[in-house]
C-alpha cells in the first residue's frame, strides 16, 4: 500500500503530526523504533503493578486547542491539576508554594514580608510574557529575511503583538529573553530561599546555571502552559504521561492512520533532490512522497541522511546544534507514602513538587559539577509522587515517585557512562531525598535510574537533551532548529521536521507536530485542519 | 499555632469575629485578603437603610494599613502620592491616589496624618512591594500594621449620637476628615470622621485585644438609636451613591494589569483634583503632565439612567449606535430614587449633555429582556446629604 506520508518516530509530536495529516485525509504511516510508542511521553510498567511516567511526568504545555480538536478526552486523556510545590530548607523549615493565593503570600512572608507582596508583581510580569509567547505557539515563525507575502504578514503580526505590549513591557521583553533566571528573580525578591524556590523552572532540562543568561526564558517555558485556563498550572495525565501519546495514537487511528512499532528507520531515501521514502533497520524500504522526522535535528540530519545528500552548511549546522545533555531521572516504586517531617501532617504540598536545594549558591554549584563533567553532588531534584493524586499508577497504598534531576552530564569526565557511574548517581539522589524523609529508603522496592546514556539509547534524544535542543535565543523562534529552516521544511522537497527541535520547542506540547502538519497540508494544497490559538484579550 | 503551620488556616477571623459571626444569620461571607467578611448579615436592604437612616457598623479590619514614619516621612509621601501632603496637618485625613511611573493609578486610599510626622496609609490592595520600592533614598520606616489594628466603620445619621452616648465626649466637634483620640478601657481609641458612604460617619481604630469590648460598648450605646452590623453588599450601595470608586471594580490597579492599556490615570478616573503639579516631583508626574497636554483616553462618569433597570455591566452607546464605553458600577438608588451608574467612557465621551444610551439586559421570571435606556451624565454626587459636612454634627 502506498502512503501519502511517513512519520519517523512515534513521539507525541510525531503522533500529533500524523493525526492531523490523517484527519485531513492523508494516508499516514508512523514508524517507531521501540516496541512501544510515546518517546519521552510514555508510561511503562517496569515493576509489576507500577506504572512509571518514565521520562516526562507532568503536563501543562499540551495545547488545549489540540486536546480539543483531536478529541483527546474521548481517547482517554484526562489531565488533573496538582497543587503547589515546596523547597526543603537545611534548617528544617520549608518554603512552600501553596496553591491558595493568600496562604502562599503568608508563606513567602515568613521568609520576607516584602517578597510576599513582590510575588504579585512577579506573577504579573511573568503572565505578561506568557501572554505574548502563547499567541505564537500554534503559529509558524516568519522567516525574517524572506519577502514572501506570508512571511511579511507573520512579521507584521509579530510586530503588532509586540507593540501591543506597550512601551515598558516591550523593553522588559527584550531584556527578559537575554537574562538569567537569577538576575530576573533578583529584580523581585530579596530572600535567597524564595529565589531558590522559583529559579528551578529556569534550569530544568537546560545545560545552564541559574546565573547563565537565557535561563529566564526557560522559566517562562515552564509557566506558559495552563490547565483549563488556569495559567501556569501543572497536572498529571491520568495513567502517566503515556496517556497523552495513547490518546494521540487513538486520534490518529480514528482517522485511519497506521503505527508500526519495532520499526526503526535507518535512513531517509533521497532521489533526484527529493525524498522518496525510508529504509528500515531491517532493510525494508517504504515509499512516500512526504517524510516527516520526529527526531531531534542532530539525529535527523546526521543519522538518517547520507551527509553527501545534504548541503555542507546544513551538515555543519546540525553538528553545531546545541543539544547538551544535562538531566537525569529516577523512577521509584515505593511500598508506602514517605514521610516528610518538615511538612507536618497532611500538608497539601505533599502532592506537589518537592525540591531540596535551598539557595542560589547551591544551585550554581550544582551546575559547576556538570561543567566539570560530573553529576551534581548536591543536585536540583524535581520530585513528585503522582500516585497521591492518580489512583491508577500503583496498587492502593503504594506509590510511584518521579525524580527529575538536574544536572547530569552526557559523559562522565569525558568518558562514557558505566553502570557503576549510573548507580553512584542514583545514590546521590536517593541520599538527598533520604535526608528529608527518614523512612524513604526503607520503602524503596524498585528504582529505574536514567542518565543521558539511557535517555539517548531508548528515546533517541541526542545526549539525552529533554527538549531536543537547548531553549536559548539562538535556537528559538525563527532560529529553531536552524535559521532558514524554522518552517518545518527540510532541505529538500518532501522532507519535514515535527519534533521538539522545531518551534516552539520541547515539552509535551504537541505544537511542533501540529504546526508541521499545517505546513505540510499547505504544501499539499489541502484544507487546513490544525486549530488556531484561542486568543485571550 | 507554629508559624510554619499557618497553612492549616486559609482564612483569618477578624478581631470582631466573636460578635459578627453571632449576628451573621446568612453565613454569607467572602474573602477580603487574609480575612473572611460578611456579604450581608440578615438582609441587604435593612443594612443599607441602617446606614442611611440610623447607623450601620462595618468591620474594616482586613483593610491594608501601613504606618509610615521617620525623618523623611513627609517627603516620601509627597513623592508617592499625587496630592500635596505637606498641606495635611496632624490629626487630619485625606483621600489620595498613587501612580506608577506611567501615571497609572496603583490604588486609592486614605492617608492619616496622626501625630506630627506619623502617618498611616490605608488601601484596599496590598502595597508593601511598591511602598518599599518607592522608599529607596528616603529615611523612612514602613510598617505593615494590617493585623495590628482593629477597625470599624460607624456610618449613618445617628452615628455621632451613638459615639457620644458611648462616652466619646465632644465627638460632635470633630470635623470631616479630622482625627481625635480617646481613652477606651486603658487603650487608645482613635476616631476619624471618615467613611465610604458619603454620609455622616466615623471610623474607629483600636488594638485588637480591645475590639470585642469596643463592639459591645458601641452596640450597647446604639441600642436605642438603631444600630446594625452591615455587610459588604450594603456598603457597596452607599459607596456607589457617594460616587466613590473601587479598585478592581471601577479601575484595574496598575500593579495587577497584565494587558496593556487597561489601567487608568487619575484624570481618567475623574480625580484630577488629587493631582498637584505644583509639587516639583511625584511618581507619575511627567507622564501625567504629558497626558494633560495630549489629552486623556477615558473619562469616568456618573450616569443617571432612564427607567429602573440597573445597568450592571452594560455597554454604553453614543447616538450613532457606537460603543463608547462600559458601566463599571450600577444600582437602583433607594435614597436618590434614581437609576445610577459609574461608567468608563472613551474620550471625548462623557461630557454633560452627551447623547448616550445604556444597553441593559435584565431578567423577569427567567425571561431575558433588553432595553436601551438613555443615560445622562451627572456632575454632582447622586446623594450628598448636608449632615455629611455639618460640624458640630447633630443627632439627626
Ligand atoms: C526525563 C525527561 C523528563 C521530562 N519531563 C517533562 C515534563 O514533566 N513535562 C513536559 O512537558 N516535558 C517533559 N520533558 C520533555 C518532553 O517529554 C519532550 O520534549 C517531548 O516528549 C519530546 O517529544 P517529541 O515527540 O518531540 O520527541 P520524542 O519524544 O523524542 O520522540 C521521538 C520518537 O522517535 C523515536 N525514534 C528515534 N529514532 C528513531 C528511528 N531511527 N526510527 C524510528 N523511530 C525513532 C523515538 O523512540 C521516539 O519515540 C521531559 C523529557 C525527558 C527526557
Amino acid at each position: 500500500m502506498k502512503h501519502d506520508a511517513i512519520v519517523i518516530g512515534a513521539g507525541h509530536n510525531g503522533l500529533a503530526n500524523a493525526a492531523f495529516l490523517a484527519k485531513a485525509g492523508m494516508k499516514v504511516l508512523v514508524l517507531e523504533k521501540n516496541p512501544w510508542i510515546g518517546g519521552a511521553a510514555v508510561s511503562r510498567e517496569l515493576h509489576e503493578g507500577w506504572i512509571y511516567s518514565n521520562c516526562s511526568y507532568v503536563c501543562s504545555l499540551l495545547r488545549p486547542e489540540i486536546y480539543r480538536n483531536l478529541n483527546l478526552a474521548k481517547h482517554g486523556l484526562q489531565v488533573i491539576p496538582y497543587g503547589g510545590g515546596v523547597t526543603f530548607l537545611r534548617n528544617g523549615d520549608i518554603m512552600g508554594n501553596y496553591i491558595d493565593h493568600d496562604v502562599k503570600r503568608r508563606e513567602i512572608a515568613r521568609h520576607s514580608k516584602r517578597d510576599a507582596d513582590a510575588y504579585h508583581r512577579f506573577s504579573r510580569d511573568v503572565t505578561r510574557q506568557c501572554r505574548f509567547i502563547r499567541d505564537f505557539l500554534l503559529r509558524t515563525p516568519p522567516d525574517p529575511t524572506s519577502f514572501r507575502p506570508r512571511d511579511i504578514y507573520e512579521l507584521l503580526y509579530t510586530m503588532k503583538k509586540f507593540l501591543n505590549l506597550g512601551e515598558r513591557t516591550m523593553y522588559e521583553t527584550i531584556r527578559f529573553y537575554s537574562m538569567s533566571v537569577g538576575d530576573y528573580l533578583d529584580e523581585y525578591f530579596e530572600s535567597d530561599m524564595v529565589k531558590a524556590h522559583f529559579s528551578g523552572s529556569g534550569i530544568i532540562g537546560t545545560a545552564l546555571g541559574v546565573y547563565s543568561p537565557g535561563t529566564a526564558y526557560v522559566l517562562l517555558h515552564h509557566y506558559m502552559g495552563d490547565i483549563d485556563g488556569s495559567a501556569g498550572a501543572w497536572g498529571f495525565a491520568r495513567g502517566g504521561m503515556g496517556s497523552v501519546s495513547k490518546a494521540l495514537a487513538g486520534a490518529l487511528q480514528e482517522h485511519g492512520g497506521e503505527i508500526r512499532t519495532d520499526a526503526g528507520v535507518d535512513r531517509i531515501i533521497v532521489n533526484n533532490g527529493r525524498v522518496s521514502g525510508v529504509a528500515l533497520e531491517n532493510g525494508d524500504e517504504i515509499h512516500a512522497d512526504i517524510v516527516v522526522s520526529n527526531l531531534d535535528p542532530k539525529r535527523t540530519f546526521l543519522k538518517l541522511f547520507d551527509e553527501k545528500d545534504l548541503d555542507p552548511r546544513m551538515v555543519e549546522r546540525a553538528r553545531n546544534f546545541k543539544i547538551r545533555g544535562s538531566s537525569g531521572k529516577l523512577n521509584i516504586a515505593l511500598d508506602g507514602a514517605p514521610d516528610f517531617p518538615a511538612l507536618g501532617e497532611n500538608n497539601p504540598l505533599r502532592v506537589g513538587d518537592m525540591h531540596f536545594v535551598d539557595s542560589m549558591e547551591r544551585l550554581e554549584r550544582a551546575f559547576d559539577d556538570w561543567k566539570n563533567g560530573m553529576w551534581s553532588r548536591d543536585p536540583y531534584v524535581d520530585c513528585l509522587i503522582p500516585t497521591l493524586t492518580d489512583p491508577t499508577m500503583a496498587p492502593p497504598g503504594k506509590h510511584f515517585m518521579s525524580c527529575f534531576v538536574q544536572y547530569v552530564p552526557p559523559k562522565v569526565k569525558g568518558k562514557d557512562w558505566t553502570d557503576e557511574d549510573r548507580d553512584a548517581f542514583g545514590k546521590v539522589v536517593i541520599d538527598q531525598i533520604g535526608r528529608y524523609s527518614p523512612n524513604f529508603k526503607d520503602l524503596i522496592l524498585h528504582v529505574e535510574v536514567r542518565t543521558p546514556r539511557e535517555l539517548e539509547a531508548e528515546v533517541g534524544l541526542t545526549e539525552g537533551n529533554i527538549f531536543q535542543g537547548e531553549l536559548t535565543m539562538d535556537q528559538l523562534m525563527f532560529n529553531r532548529p536552524f535559521p532558514g529552516y524554522a518552517q518545518y521544511r527540510g532541505p529538500m522537497k518532501g522532507m519535514y521536521m515535527c519534533g521538539s527541535g522545531t518551534h516552539p520547542g520541547g515539552g509535551v506540547m504537541a505544537a511542533p507536530g501540529a504546526n508541521a502538519a499545517r505546513e505540510i497540508l499547505a504544501d499539499m494544497k489541502r484544507t487546513n485542519v490544525v486549530p488556531e490559538t484561542e486568543l485571550d484579550d | 499555632m507554629n508559624q510554619k503551620e499557618h497553612f492549616r488556616k486559609f482564612v483569618y477571623q477578624t478581631a470582631f469575629d466573636s460578635r459578627t459571626s453571632r449576628l451573621n444569620q446568612l453565613k454569607a461571607v467572602h474573602r477580603w485578603k487574609d480575612y473572611l467578611v460578611a456579604d450581608a448579615y440578615e438582609d441587604v436592604a435593612l443594612e443599607y437603610f441602617a446606614m442611611r437612616n440610623s447607623t450601620g457598623v462595618f468591620d474594616l479590619c482586613p483593610m491594608t494599613k501601613h504606618k509610615i514614619s521617620g525623618p523623611d516621612a513627609l517627603d516620601y509621601l509627597n513623592r508617592l502620592l499625587t496630592r500635596d501632603v505637606s498641606k495635611l496637618k496632624p490629626a487630619r485625613v485625606s483621600y489620595c491616589v498613587w501612580c506608577d511611573d506611567d501615571g497609572q493609578v496603583i490604588d486609592d486610599g486614605t492617608v492619616f496624618h496622626m501625630r506630627e510626622g506619623e502617618y498611616m496609609l490605608c488601601s484596599q490592595e496590598r502595597q508593601l512591594d511598591w511602598l518599599s520600592i518607592s522608599a529607596l533614598g528616603f529615611d523612612v520606616t514602613i510598617e505593615e500594621v494590617t493585623h495590628d489594628i482593629a477597625a470599624l466603620a460607624v456610618q449613618g445619621p445617628t452615628s455621632c449620637a451613638i459615639l457620644r452616648d458611648m462616652g466619646l465626649a465632644n465627638i460632635e466637634k470633630l470635623k470631616p476628615f479630622g482625627i481625635t483620640w480617646f481613652d477606651f478601657e486603658g487603650s487608645e481609641l482613635m476616631v476619624s470622621r471618615t467613611g465610604f458612604t458619603g454620609d455622616l460617619g466615623y471610623e474607629v481604630w483600636i488594638e485588637p485585644a480591645k475590639a470585642e469590648a469596643l463592639w459591645d460598648a458601641l452596640f450597647a450605646a446604639g441600642r436605642i438609636r438603631g444600630i446594625r452590623a452591615i455587610g459588604t453588599h450594603a456598603l457597596e450601595m452607599t459607596r456607589i451613591e457617594a460616587g466613590f470608586i473601587q479598585a478592581g471594580v471601577d479601575f484595574l490597579p496598575a500593579d495587577s494589569a497584565v494587558r496593556h492599556g487597561r489601567t487608568r490615570s487619575p484624570f481618567e478616573l475623574g480625580l484630577s483634583w488629587l493631582v498637584d503639579f505644583k509639587k516639583p516631583n511625584f511618581t507619575g508626574r511627567q507622564a501625567l503632565l504629558a497626558e494633560k497636554e495630549r489629552g486623556s483616553r477615558f473619562n469616568l462618569v456618573k450616569l443617571d439612567i432612564e427607567g429602573n433597570k440597573p445597568a450592571k455591566d452594560a455597554y454604553i452607546y453614543n447616538g450613532k449606535n457606537k460603543v463608547v464605553g462600559t458601566v463599571t458600577s450600577a444600582m437602583w438608588s433607594p435614597t436618590a430614587k434614581a437609576n445610577i451608574a459609574l461608567a468608563s467612557l472613551h474620550a471625548p465621551w462623557g461630557k454633560p449633555g452627551d447623547d448616550l444610551y445604556a444597553e441593559i439586559y435584565y431578567q423577569r421570571e427567567l425571561k431575558w429582556n433588553r432595553v436601551k435606556a438613555r443615560a445622562t451624565v451627572v456632575e454632582g454626587v447622586f446623594f450628598d446629604p448636608e449632615r455629611r459636612k455639618v460640624t458640630p454634627a447633630r443627632d439627626y
